[in-house]
């Protein structure tokens, strides 16, 4: 095995992938560059975190944006309450996701499949309700106004949106290293085993509950941090965030670029963002054409299209008797 | 010898108004090799599921070295030492063999929870080359299970089992859906298994000829009871057997 397989070459290539984007957005450096990156760190992180429920663990989540809004909120509030620092705050917004994921989780992983869904996207809507109706501190249906402070720390100012967009491709780099370990660790293993069958992770004495339980934290804790950037984006937080479409939205993501392979989700959430971009420039019917898109995909590839594009490559190494 | 008895004290369990199993009572002595037969509906894979913890009894006890484990849920009495085996094959599809066998043993060591290191760790590799070769697995070490031929497939489900190193092994129908030669090579490669570890090895198998072969003892079920018990021998001149279930020809058949 070289040197360079296991999470040291993850950290290479993020490294890599990183100082690129750093290079273009500072380079280029134009606003529809920058707001792209921002957005891709955005939603390439919440779509990557679902995908280790849904394609590491087996788990088809619904309400994975419950913990996306709940981050959003958290920091938001944290930060207009005044006298928290960014990194605090984020520390603290993560925190607060993580623990929401593991009493959401606790009462929903027991279910196996449809009912899990069902119950995730419950969750979803009482938190969405709860937001809605607590106006005095969550300001309901306007969301929270006024404005979000970010105050510079160690050289990063936040309010420029050329250093959000390298915070924003970090914390996607930083997360993405740190799932991929999580996937390629003992316990990933155990979520696959739970994804291929759990009835004989079972019978091998693996506590089914458990796993599934750490893999859902997990999932909602980098949702979590999605939502923080989502907050420092827009400067606020809004019950949209917490809607069954921002999950939706995240599912559609996964399902473009592939569930099986570690980018996919991060592929799909560019081209969704792309296509969204063009779409809306000359329509208002989203749903049409991402529907169309959707059709032709299942119809098509049957697959993501880094599953696609993954699978193509075996089979052409394996016809040239590679 | 480092034990494997298990005992089964009047169990029994319905479901609804359909008694599955009936007050069986059976004692497996450590390290023995038994054949357990019946005809279809006899009873035989539910006291598996009795035995391992998927049901729960309606009533009696399972003791395993004296300890009571009955109704403790299917981990529990897999760590305590009863592995199983299914009749059909029960994998992961997308592990190879290699990663599945490293898997199951890391499960069974706890060592799962583990988020920093690499999986599989390297002092695993060793071991569950060990398994493969037992198994005469090693050649597909490689291969997905998902791609594995059938009787490949009953082999890593049964290695899995194995891999957990357990007190006694329960194999559900090791040979089913086997060709003649096939089920010869499986038998032949759970006989060397049970030669080579000395667990205490329960099997449920239709094919006399392979239970008179190599089984010590041998148990038959119908209706959810106990039959008859004994040896080959004594079970091949049993006339409740032989009315029951065996009919005539094994009966006149020589010893093999």
């Amino acid at each position: 095995m070289s040197r360079f397989s296991g999470w040291r070459g993850d950290v290479l290539v993020a490294l890599i992938a990183f100082s690129l984007v750093a290079a273009l957005s500072l380079g280029v450096g134009s606003h529809a560059l920058i707001d792209f990156i921002i957005r891709l760190g955005i939603f390439g992180l919440l779509a990557l975190s679902l995908n280790l429920l849904i394609g590491t663990a087996g788990l088809v989540s619904f309400g994975h944006a419950a913990f996306f809004g709940s981050g959003a909120y958290a920091f938001g509030l944290l930060m207009q309450s005044g006298g928290w620092s960014v990194p605090a705050a984020v520390l603290a917004a993560l925190t607060g996701s993580a623990l929401l994921a593991l009493v959401i989780g606790v009462l929903c992983v027991r279910l196996s499949e449809i009912y899990f869904a069902f119950l995730t996207l419950a969750f979803q809507m009482l938190i969405h309700s709860m937001v809605i109706s607590w106006v005095s501190l969550t300001g309901g249906d306007q969301g929270l106004m006024g404005g979000i402070p970010k105050p510079p720390f160690l050289g990063v100012e936040l309010a420029r949106p050329a250093h959000l967009a390298l915070f924003s491709a970090f914390c996607l780099a930083l997360s993405a290293v740190l799932l991929r370990q999580v996937i390629r660790s003992p316990f990933g293993v155990a979520l696959r085993m739970l994804r291929d069958n759990p009835q004989r992770a079972a019978f091998l004495g693996l506590s089914v509950f458990r796993y599934r339980l750490g893999a859902f934290v997990i999932a909602g804790t980098f949702a979590g941090l999605a939502g923080v950037l989502m907050a420092l984006y827009v400067s606020g937080a809004f019950p949209t965030f917490l809607y069954w479409t921002t999950s939706g939205e995240a599912l559609f993501m996964i399902m473009l670029g592939g569930i099986g392979t570690f980018l996919g989700p991060i592929l799909g959430a560019a081209v969704f963002l792309f296509l969204s971009d063009r779409i809306s420039g000359f329509t208002e019917h989203h749903g049409l054409f991402f529907g169309a898109i959707l059709l032709l995909l299942v119809l098509g590839l049957r697959k993501g299209m880094l599953d696609w594009a993954v699978d193509a490559w075996r089979a052409r190494g394996k016809g040239r008797g590679v | 010898m480092r034990g494997g008895r298990l005992e089964l004290q009047g169990l029994r369990r319905s479901f609804g108004g359909i008694v599955a199993t009936n007050d069986v009572s059976l004692d497996f002595a450590a390290g023995s090799l038994s054949a357990i037969i019946g005809p279809n509906g006899a009873g035989k894979t539910t006291l598996f599921h009795l035995i391992t913890g998927l049901l729960a009894p309606t009533a009696g006890r399972v003791l395993l070295d004296g300890e009571d484990i009955t109704g403790r849920n299917q981990q529990v009495i897999v760590r305590r030492g009863i592995g199983r085996a299914f009749q059909v094959a029960n994998l992961f599809p997308s592990f190879t063999v290699a990663e599945s066998l490293a898997a199951a043993i890391l499960t069974h060591e706890g060592r799962t929870a583990n988020l920093f290191r690499a999986f599989p760790p390297t002092d695993i590799v060793g071991r569950a080359g060990e398994v493969m070769e037992l198994c005469g697995l090693q050649h597909l070490a490689g291969a997905p299970a998902r791609q594995l031929s059938h009787g490949d497939q009953k082999l890593l489900d049964i290695a899995l089992a194995l891999a957990l190193d357990p007190k006694v092994l329960l194999l559900d129908e090791p040979t089913a859906g086997m060709g003649p030669d096939e089920r010869w090579r499986m038998i032949g490669c759970v006989h060397r298994l049970w030669q080579a570890r000395r667990m205490t090895l329960i099997f449920i198998e239709h094919d006399m000829d392979i239970v008179f072969r190599i089984a010590e003892t041998v148990r038959v079920l119908r209706y959810g009871t106990v039959l008859a018990q004994g040896t080959p021998e004594q079970i091949r001149q049993d006339p409740a057997v032989i009315e029951a279930y065996l009919g005539s020809e094994h009966a006149l058949q020589a010893a093999p």
